[in-house]
């Protein structure tokens, strides 16, 4: 099995246990419901003037099927262009393997310094910790993770990283790390002084990281789409760019990315048109950086393309609507997924990639309201990823000796016993009746017994009526 | 028309009445109902919460019973999407091609009552009367899980005497979830906390939906509270007649 350490995981305690916490925080609360319920709204309405937004949706997901079926073919497609073009392309089969490529393509380079466009993949390999260790500053340019960054927080959002804090609290933050006292906190003020923190480091620092958005196999193009044009200083002012992708961000022809440059930025922050999309092709003499490394990373995807179930979960192209949209995120904010990938896909993508035994709580992270599903540009069948997953938790839990001691597992066990025959169904249902009694209080239980006050530690258990349904159909039959 | 009622193990011993209703109501409209004894339950429970070798002896099982009717009606959301749309994933996972037939054959021909009234029957005013104000929270399996649409609403505006007020904020989760309810517990509470707000900002009498499971859970918080409204079943509301 693989080691989580080397992933995502911030081995953060289970997600019910950090949920009660977070939900404890008044702030978050009234923080992540206003931004949730903003950018929701505004991304229903730019899908609605889409006549055409379910064929969309249908295409970007027939695109993905294709590409996962003939990844190995794809990718090597991608590798030869990009040579082509005068770029390099390295494997790497773990975020270990990735850090080292990453840091050594720097140490060449003789800088210390790097600036960075915002990158899921990078924080998922945990690049910034690795290049701490080998002396070298990673400095984050999206103005929401340079507000985690400062903060020496995680993020707890996938495009918006810094959700959770409202602009009173960065304006404090700013105060601080920036040595700015007479700071307000007005958007525009807030956003000048990190644009003046930032263009300092990109008139300097001479080697940029990134991630990608998309990589087109036939072109040996790959692209970046962003909001706040920082993306673009780091991808065309440095001399060195490298970028790490995750193996399963390929389309296979330039015209794929029609389909997604449609679906991502209304799905993602409510926009027909994102600000910035920078795409480059391997270098150009006298233009953007000359010299261009793409590393690839598996981490753990193969594994999940080898899952006939959860391969859809590659299809993400990390727009966050279904976070967005999820009535358990909205509550718990982002850090209770213990994971750079919160919410409902990362309720399925964790557990993929570091191992259900690893993440056993996640997949039950959901009430499977079904509202991510409605939402995801790419139709990943997410509440049915996440039974799959479940059916894996319980299937590695009963390998275990210790099940036979879990409640849950004996629960279940005898309740399907019991359901298996209408005899016993039936005796059951008039045991339920009889042994209720000493708990039963004007028709309710407000204190159960067992399992049962786990419910009623926070509601009222209606009491079982003296008369089932059969019962009173048969009584009527006989009375006919 | 024959109608097989798929009662659910969960209404037919907690909750009798709304069987009863579907009943009457079915009657009413000249129908014939008939309940097959030997049913039990149909395993979403089990294959939610990932124990899906228990699950899969109670969906076979389910299958055989009900095979043999053509229209299957059954008050509760949930369990007619677990029939319909997760037996078929249950069968494809367990490699099981007979299984996968015998859904196919059998998932268009298992009805949500709401949806058998409307979009099966044709019918929106079944006569009933219930002079209360009244509204309605869309379960996630009725509104995104097997899509009834308006079908329920329909159904209550055309009560007679009701006073319908439409709830704030109605698609979004109770946060029931089955074992959802009891494992992350405190989620749970925190999104029924604002269910609960708008339903008591409609000043209601009385919370509808399509299913009991869900309204146990509202209820449970609104009698906690000692609110003053009460859960009823669509059903329940439908089949009370002047």
């Amino acid at each position: 099995m693989k080691k989580p350490e080397s992933v995502i995981i911030e081995l953060a305690p289970r997600f019910e246990v950090g949920a009660k916490s977070a939900l404890q925080n008044t702030q978050l609360r009234r923080n992540m419901g206003k931004a949730t319920q903003t950018i929701r709204g505004k991304r229903a309405a730019v899908v609605d003037e889409l006549s055409d937004w379910e064929s969309l949706r249908v295409a970007g997901q027939h695109i993905k099927d294709d590409v996962m079926q003939h990844l190995d073919t794809y990718l090597v497609q991608l590798e030869d262009a990009i040579t082509r073009a005068g770029g390099h392309v390295h494997w790497a089969k773990d975020a270990h393997e990735a850090n080292e490529i990453v840091t050594h393509l720097i140490q060449a380079t003789g800088s210390k310094e790097i600036i960075k466009v915002k990158s899921l993949t990078t924080d998922e390999i945990r690049l910034n910790e690795a290049l701490e260790l080998a002396g070298i500053t990673a400095i984050e340019t999206d103005l929401a993770e340079l507000i985690i960054q400062l903060a020496h927080e995680k993020s707890s959002h996938i495009l918006v990283p810094a959700i959770h804090k409202n602009r009173s609290e960065i304006r404090a933050l700013f105060q601080k790390s920036m040595n700015l006292p007479d700071l307000t906190d007005e958007p525009k003020e807030l956003a000048a002084a990190a644009r003046q923190f930032l263009r300092e480091k990109f008139m300097s620092v001479r080697v940029a990281t990134s991630g990608a958005n998309f990589a087109i196999a036939e072109t040996g193009s790959v692209c970046v789409v962003e909001s706040e044009g920082n993306g673009r200083m780091c991808l065309t002012m440095p001399d060195v760019l490298i970028s790490v992708m995750g193996i399963e961000k390929i389309l296979p022809r330039w015209q794929d990315l029609g389909v997604f440059m449609q679906l991502l930025p209304r799905s993602s922050t409510g926009e027909r048109m994102n600000p910035y999309t920078s795409i480059w092709t391997g270098v150009h003499a006298d233009d953007g950086p000359q010299e261009f490394h793409l590393v690839l990373l598996d981490n753990g995807r193969s594994d999940v393309l080898a899952d006939s179930v959860g391969r859809q979960t590659l299809h993400c192209i990390r727009c966050s609507a279904c976070i967005n949209v999820c009535p358990v995120y909205e509550r718990t904010g982002g850090h209770a997924y213990g994971s750079v990938y919160p919410g409902p896909i990362g309720a399925i993508l964790t557990p993929q990639l570091v191992g259900t035994a690893y993440a056993d709580s996640l997949p039950y992270a959901s009430s499977l309201c079904g509202a991510c599903y409605d939402v995801c540009p790419v139709r990943i069948n997410i509440p049915e990823v996440l039974v799959h997953l479940r059916g894996k938790v319980v299937a590695e839990k009963q390998t275990q000796l210790k099940s036979w001691f879990d409640g849950e597992n004996i629960g279940m066990k005898a309740m399907a016993t019991t359901f298996a025959h209408r005899s016993t169904y039936e005796l059951a249902q008039q045991a339920g009746q009889l042994a209720q009694w000493p708990f039963v209080y004007e028709g309710y239980i407000e204190h159960g017994p067992g399992p049962l006050g786990k419910w009623t530690a926070m509601r009222d258990f209606p009491a079982i009526p003296p008369q089932s349904f059969r019962d009173w159909w048969r009584e009527r039959q006989r009375d006919e | 028309m024959q109608v097989a009622l798929f009662i659910t193990c969960f209404n037919d011993t907690l909750f009798p009445d709304t069987g009863k209703s579907v009943v009457s109501i079915v009657e009413r409209l000249g129908h014939q109902v008939i309940f097959p004894e030997e049913q039990t339950c149909c395993g979403q429970m089990h294959f939610n919460t990932g124990y899906q070798s228990e699950a899969m002896p109670l969906i076979r099982r389910f299958v055989e019973i009900f095979s043999q009717y053509e229209v299957i009606v059954s008050p509760s959301a949930s369990c007619v999407g677990m029939v319909r749309d997760m037996y078929r994933f249950a069968a494809e996972v367990h490699q099981d091609a007979k299984l996968a037939n015998e859904v196919a054959l059998l998932a268009d021909r298992v009805y949500e009552f709401s949806e058998f009234i409307v979009n099966r029957l044709g019918i929106q005013d079944v006569g009933a009367y219930y002079p209360h104000r009244v509204t309605y929270h869309p379960t996630c399996h009725s509104l995104r899980g097997i899509k009834v649409g308006d079908a329920p609403e329909q159904l209550l505006r055309a009560v007679r005497g009701i006073d319908y007020v439409p709830l704030n904020q109605s698609n979004e989760c109770c946060g029931f979830g089955g074992t959802f309810a009891v494992k992350n517990a405190d989620t749970s509470m925190a999104m029924l906390g604002d269910k609960i707000r708008h339903i008591l900002d409609t000043r209601a009498e009385v919370c509808v939906a399509a299913d009991n499971s869900c309204l146990m859970h509202i209820g449970g918080a609104l009698h906690r509270q000692r609110s003053g409204v009460r859960i009823a079943h669509l059903a329940e509301i439908l089949a009370v007649q002047e």
